[in-house]
Order: C-alpha cells, then sequence, then structure tokens
C-alpha cells in the first residue's frame, strides 16, 4: 500500500525546480510565486502529493485525538466547579503558546531510546509526529471550548439543572448543542498543527519519503537557497488551509440556518 | 405528594446583602400562589430557593415524599431552548427523567398538542416566536406531569396576544391539578390566575392573603403603596 | 458514524503503516551530505540491491553522533575525525571506516574586501580577520565548525578570543549559515557539495580553493549493538559494507552535479 519510493522514479519536482524563476522585487515576487505553486500543483508530482498528503494524515490526526481528549477536558472544568478550578483555566490558557519547539525536544526526550517510551520505537515515524502536534494542540481545543461551554452554560445551566441535567449528561447536552461554535477551536487547533515546524523537524527528522512533511520540507528548500521551490510550497500550503477553513465556515453557516 | 412545602427560617445572603430574611411559611396544593412585589424585592431569589436552583444560607427547605425534585418544573421569563426541533427538545426532558426512548416521542406529541404547537413539531425550536418558545417551555414543563409548576415573570417579554395564550395554559395545568407558584408584575394577571397572594417586600413575607382581599383591602402599607404603584422599585 | 470511523482508520492507517515496514535501518548523517544530494543518488542503488529502505536523518555532526549515542540511529555517517574518535572511545560505536572524502572551500563576495583570494586557507583567514571583513560561521558542532576551528587555529589565530563583531555565528546548518553570509555579503566556509547545490549565492563565489588542509574526510560507524541492543546490527553492517564495496565506491565516485564529481571515495586508502 505503501506509495512507490520516492528516489525510484525521476525526480520531477527537478523538473518543475528547473521551470521556475527566482521571484523579483515587489509585486513580481508575488506573481512569479504564485506561477510557482501553480507550476507545482499542476505538475502532479507524486513526491508533493505524498508530502501534502502526510502533512494532512498528521495534523488531521492529530486534531482528531486532542479533539477527542481536549472537548470533555474543556467542557469538565467549564461546568465543574472544584478546588484550584481557576489556576487550572490560567495554567490551561498558557499552555496555548507552548512553543513547538520546546514540545518537540520533549517529546523527543520521551520517545527516544535513551528514554523511557524508546522501547516503542516510534521516534522518527510518522505516529511521533502525530504525538508530539496532539500535545502541542490539546491545550488550544481545551481551553477554547473551556471558554465556549462556560459561556453557554451560564445561558443553560438554570433550565438545566431545572429539568434534572447534571454532571456529565449536562456537560453532553451543552457540548452538542454549541458544536458549531466549537467548530472554531478545532479549527484553531488545526491552524497550529499545520502551521507548526519545530515539533515535526525534531521528532520526524525529515526524513524524505517518510517523515517529509510540507512545513519541514520549506525548511529544507530554505535552507538550500532554492527559495522560489519554498515560496511555492507555502503556497500550496497555505491555500490548502483556507481551503479546510472554508469548508468549516460554510458548514458552521449552513448549520446556523437549520438549527437557529 | 411532595406538597406540603415547608420553608423553616430560610434565608439568603449574597455578596454581603440580605436578599431574603429568615422567612418560615408552608405552601399547600389546591391553590394557585402569586409571589408579588417591586423589583428587586426578591420574588426570583424566593423562587429559586424553592426550587432548589439556590442554596439557602440558612434555613431549611423542605419537600414531602421521594424525590421531590423530580416531581417539579420550572418555566423562566425568557424560555432556555436547545438547537433542535421543538419537539426534541420536549422528548429531551423526557429522556433527562429517565423515561424509555420508544415512549418519548408520543409524550413529546401528546404535550405539544395540549398547548398546540403540532404544527411546529419539527421546526427547530430556537426560531419560534418568543410567544411560540414559552408555550414550548410550558409544553416540556407538561410532558414531566409535575406536582408543583413555578414560573418566573412568564408573560414579561410577550405581547397581549400571545400573553393570553400563555395564561391559558397556564390554566389548563392549574385545571390538571398542578400547583402553580407564579411571580408577576401584571396585577392583571394575578388577579386572572391567581388563587392566593404573596406579597414580599424587601425580603420579607410582607402579606399573605386570598387574591380578591389583597386587591380590595391591603392589610399593609407596603401592599397599599405597591397596590397604588408607588413601589414599582424596592 | 460509519463515514467518520472510515476516516479516522483512514488517517491512522496512513500515518502507522510506515511503522510496518520492518526492513529499514536509521542514519544519521549531516546537512552537508544530505543537502549536496549524495544520499538521492547513492540510495536507491542500496536498496536495489538489498531491499533494504535506508532513512536519513540529517543533522550537524555533533548532533548525529549525540543520536548515535542516544540509540537513536543505527549507523553514524559525518566528517569530524576527533569527535568520532571520541564516540568510539566512548564504546558507543563499533569501529572508524573511512568511506569518501570531499573538500571545503572558503566562499565570499566577489568585491573580495579582505583581499583573501588565493590559494593559502591560514593566510586568507588572517586577512580576513586583520580587514574584519564579515564571517559567518556555522558554530554548531558539525563536521564544517570543527573544520573551521581547526582553520583558524592553523593560521594562529585564538578565535574564541579574538572574535568580534565581524564573525556572526549563525549556530544552524550550512544552507543557513550560506543564506546569512549571501544576505550579509560575508565570508564563508562550506563543503563544496553543499555549495555546488546551492541556489542562493548572491554575490558570493569561491575565494579560496585547493590547499590541503582543506580536505574533509568522511567516516561510517556502526552504533555499538553491545551498549544498544536494539540496532539494527546485519542490516547497518550490510550498508557499511556496500558504501566501502567497489560498487558503492563507484556510485560515490559518479555522482556529479553539472558534470563537476563531489565525493572522493578513498576507503581502504
Amino acid at each position: 500500500m505503501r506509495p512507490p519510493h520516492p528516489y525510484a522514479q525521476p525526480f520531477i519536482l527537478g523538473e518543475v525546480r528547473a521551470a521556475l524563476r527566482m521571484p523579483g522585487a515587489g509585486m513580481d515576487a508575488i506573481f512569479d510565486s504564485l506561477r510557482n505553486a501553480g507550476l507545482l500543483i499542476v505538475s502532479g508530482d507524486p513526491t508533493l502529493l505524498e508530502i501534502v498528503a502526510l502533512s494532512l494524515a498528521v495534523s488531521l490526526s492529530a486534531v482528531v485525538l486532542a479533539t477527542l481528549l481536549g472537548l470533555p477536558l474543556g467542557a469538565a472544568i467549564g461546568v465543574l466547579r472544584f478546588p484550584g478550578r481557576r489556576a487550572l483555566i490560567v495554567i490551561l490558557n498558557a499552555l496555548m503558546g507552548l512553543p513547538p519547539v520546546v514540545v518537540g525536544l520533549v517529546v523527543y526526550l520521551v520517545l527516544s531510546r535513551a528514554g523511557p517510551l524508546g522501547e516503542l520505537g516510534l521516534l522518527f515515524t510518522p505516529p511521533a509526529m502525530v504525538i508530539a502536534q496532539t500535545v502541542l494542540i490539546l491545550p488550544i481545543i481545551a481551553a477554547l471550548s473551556r471558554q465556549a461551554v462556560e459561556d453557554a452554560w451560564r445561558e443553560y445551566e438554570e433550565q438545566l439543572t431545572s429539568l434534572g441535567a447534571r454532571g456529565v449528561q449536562a456537560a453532553r447536552t451543552v457540548l452538542w448543542d454549541i458544536r458549531f461554535s466549537l467548530l472554531t477551536a478545532v479549527l484553531a487547533g488545526l491552524g497550529r498543527a499545520s502551521a507548526e515546524v519545530g515539533a515535526v523537524m525534531i521528532v520526524g527528522g525529515n526524513i524524505d519519503g517518510v517523515t517529509r512533511v510540507m512545513t519541514t520540507a520549506i525548511a529544507l528548500e530554505t535552507s538550500k537557497g532554492d527559495l522560489p521551490l519554498a515560496l511555492g510550497l507555502g503556497i500550496v500550503l497555505i491555500a490548502i488551509v483556507l481551503a479546510l477553513n472554508a469548508a468549516a465556515f460554510l458548514v458552521k453557516e449552513a448549520a446556523q440556518r437549520r438549527y437557529g | 405528594m411532595i406538597l406540603p412545602l415547608r420553608l423553616e427560617e430560610v434565608s439568603f445572603t449574597a455578596g454581603g446583602r440580605a436578599i431574603i430574611a429568615p422567612t418560615s411559611l408552608e405552601i399547600h396544593a389546591g391553590t394557585s400562589t402569586i409571589i408579588l412585589g417591586a423589583n428587586g424585592a426578591g420574588k426570583s431569589v424566593l423562587m429559586r430557593l424553592m426550587h432548589g436552583l439556590l442554596a439557602p444560607s440558612a434555613g431549611r427547605v423542605v419537600w414531602q415524599g421521594r424525590e421531590p425534585h423530580r416531581r417539579q418544573a420550572m418555566v423562566f421569563q425568557r424560555p432556555v431552548m436547545l438547537r433542535r426541533s421543538a419537539l426534541a427538545n420536549v422528548a429531551y426532558a423526557l429522556e433527562v427523567a429517565g423515561v424509555p426512548r420508544a415512549e418519548r416521542e408520543g409524550q413529546a406529541m401528546a404535550a405539544l398538542k395540549e398547548v398546540g404547537l403540532v404544527s411546529c413539531a419539527d421546526r427547530p425550536a430556537r426560531i419560534l416566536s418568543g410567544g411560540e418558545q414559552q408555550r414550548l417551555a410550558l409544553a416540556r414543563a407538561w410532558a414531566l406531569h409535575p406536582e408543583v409548576l413555578f414560573l418566573d415573570e412568564p408573560t414579561a417579554s410577550l405581547d397581549p396576544g400571545a400573553t393570553r395564550e400563555i395564561e391559558s395554559v397556564i390554566r389548563a395545568f392549574d385545571a390538571a391539578g398542578t400547583k402553580i407558584i407564579m411571580s408577576t408584575h401584571n396585577l392583571g394577571q394575578a388577579r386572572r390566575l391567581g388563587d392566593e397572594v404573596l406579597f414580599i417586600h424587601q425580603g420579607r413575607i410582607a402579606e399573605r392573603s386570598p387574591v380578591e382581599r389583597f386587591f380590595s383591602k391591603p392589610a399593609s402599607p407596603e401592599a397599599e403603596a405597591f397596590l397604588k404603584g408607588e413601589l414599582p422599585w424596592a | 458514524m460509519g463515514m467518520t470511523s472510515r476516516v479516522l482508520i483512514g488517517l491512522l492507517l496512513c500515518t502507522t503503516s510506515v511503522l510496518a515496514q520492518d526492513k529499514f535501518i536509521t542514519v544519521a548523517s549531516t546537512t552537508s551530505t544530505e543537502q549536496s544530494g549524495l544520499f538521492k543518488h547513492l540510495l536507491p542503488i542500496f536498496e536495489k540491491k538489498t531491499g533494504i529502505d535506508v532513512r536519513v536523518i540529517a543533522q550537524g555532526t555533533g548532533q548525529a553522533l549525540d543520536t548515535g549515542r542516544r540509540g537513536d540511529a543505527d549507523v553514524v555517517f559525518v566528517h569530524a575525525k576527533a569527535q568520532e574518535e571520541k564516540f568510539i572511545a566512548e564504546g558507543h560505536g563499533v569501529k572508524r571506516i573511512e568511506v569518501m572524502y570531499n573538500d571545503f572551500v572558503l566562499v565570499g563576495p566577489k568585491s573580495d574586501p579582505a583581499k583573501a583570494r588565493g590559494k593559502d586557507i591560514a593566510a586568507a583567514l588572517k586577512k580576513i580577520k586583520d580587514a574584519k571583513a564579515p564571517f559567518a560561521s556555522r558554530a554548531d558542532r558539525s563536521g564544517t565548525h570543527s573544520a573551521e576551528l581547526r582553520l583558524w587555529k592553523a593560521a594562529g589565530i585564538d578565535i574564541a578570543k579574538e572574535k568580534g563583531l565581524w564573525y556572526r555565528e549563525t549556530g544552524s546548518g550550512m544552507g543557513p549559515t550560506l543564506n546569512t553570509a549571501s544576505g550579509m555579503n560575508a565570508y564563508a566556509l562550506t563543503d563544496r557539495g553543499t555549495w555546488l547545490s546551492f541556489k542562493n549565492r548572491g554575490s558570493l563565489e569561491v575565494i579560496v580553493e585547493g590547499d590541503k588542509r582543506l580536505f574533509n574526510q568522511y567516516g561510517v560507524i556502526l552504533v555499538n549493538p553491545a551498549k544498544h541492543p536494539h540496532v539494527k546490527k546485519e542490516m547497518g553492517q550490510a550498508f557499511i559494507d556496500w558504501l566501502v564495496s567497489p560498487e558503492g565506491q563507484k556510485a560515490i565516485a559518479d555522482y556529479k552535479i553539472n558534470g563537476e564529481q563531489l565525493f572522493y571515495p578513498n576507503a581502504g586508502g
């Protein structure tokens, strides 16, 4: 099921590379980079497709995991009252700003053979990247959903309590009711995950054909001085994230119309 | 039977202010009780203390029977609906009450029929008009067949037409034997729907009497001032 | 939930399918080797022959050896003899085997403000320091950085003491350092391989080359399975054996950019 080895076929990206122009100054640079991005997409280069597919697989997996863990966590903190709650909220909000490279470093040390989970042999594989990105965006999803749930709880609390819905049942009801607002929290997490390079670079190693994603590929091409290609890849990445956001926005709008 | 409800020296303090002074009273089945008072007098807080949404700072709220909170329902000034259809909102209340899934839709439909909202059953609850949503809140309460129905100024945000519709549903509850405890600003409504008046002034029950006597011959000076329109705000 | 579960399973399969590949080794090597494009040329030949997938992590020499020390790689392939011998002495590596060499070149702005052009690297460095011309150093414990420090010493300069604002320590790989040098019209020491494939030259060109002291030897070491039992020693050894075999050595010599050979095989010699 694995795609053909990228080394085994003529490196078409190289031909595209030859066709790319060095961006000039000002408006020229923008048009040239857009043209580069267009050439990249149209060429249908299998290496590029593999990189894009892996980027999406890693970031979307991380978003799914972080949502499964983070939404209930955020809802619980939003609804329950317990000692230390306010301190926990402050910490959770602060963790939203976790530097990706620090997360990458910590996960690296944990997954390294010299570390506690070395036996799993996960380092330098996509699952390691998923783990690192999940850790990175979990606080974002938890903190933002906590805020949304807490705001909604203010509206729903009395009525739900009056009906006899408490604790987990009440939290689940509120979460489901505000699900389209929660989409914003999930999108924030997706944005962070697809944009970061620090964590996936360290735990993935940017191995050609195995752990190379869009952001690490851009970093690599930049360090090789191939700026037109790097810019072109960057535009492709932005275009994909834009498309995902647009789709989510339309879904939200449609839901608003349906459910009020 | 969860009535009579007894309040034993119940008081409520918040933010350093005494909102409800130590109050003892008994509420019996049969009569509709209207809670009247100026704004800020403590009507809403008193109702929430009775219903269990607030815990008293001192004193006890004592119901009879087993699981009294399951035999009550409350309708608020602004109805709170889930982002679901009207029918689903009523069904949700039944779900929380533990009614088996197979019976929920049927019972919910019966409740909608009672308030005249069958045609709105599948429409999203949140896009119904204010009056329709409040009727839906009553349908939701109806489906639970409560012994006691609390209403906190249920028609304060509605126009006269919608108000009339709500009042007729409240009368239906009363005819079915549900104890009504309702706060209102609308003196005409109090006369129309109530049997007794609990008049509250600055957190104390200043007067308690049958509705006609309250309006024709108020016993306390505060009640008199209130009826004369001199005490809209406490 | 049918559609959602299918998407989830698909995502998980995509990311974990890589785990299922058992026939691979992890090689920690340097950014200069990777960026020169040598591996893209060599590894398909090796994989075709043996079916072993070679996964290269490109880091600086210091970092690559640390990766070996932690047991996160099966083989290390770097170019800093002193650091490599220390690695073996610590017991992390089995044996250091020489594979190939290339050379460093000093690049700098076409205008050559320090008048460093020529065939003598030590003299060039001295002129650069005297002129206080901007110099971009990798400063990252890489093989190139070690070589640079060696050359300052050969020029009789204690760079740690004598550096000034003109000496810019980027702490990064060869590519980024060259980007910086290009951006500030600075001199820099780079391996020829990276230089030949580097595209953002700006006004930089080769200023000094051919000095014997610019010789850069590469060595390959199997991470010690006695210390790190999970190391894939048979496959790792197969890779090393191939690199020094006539076939591997020829493949190294065959790698050219624009007709120029980058690396000179010298195993066993």
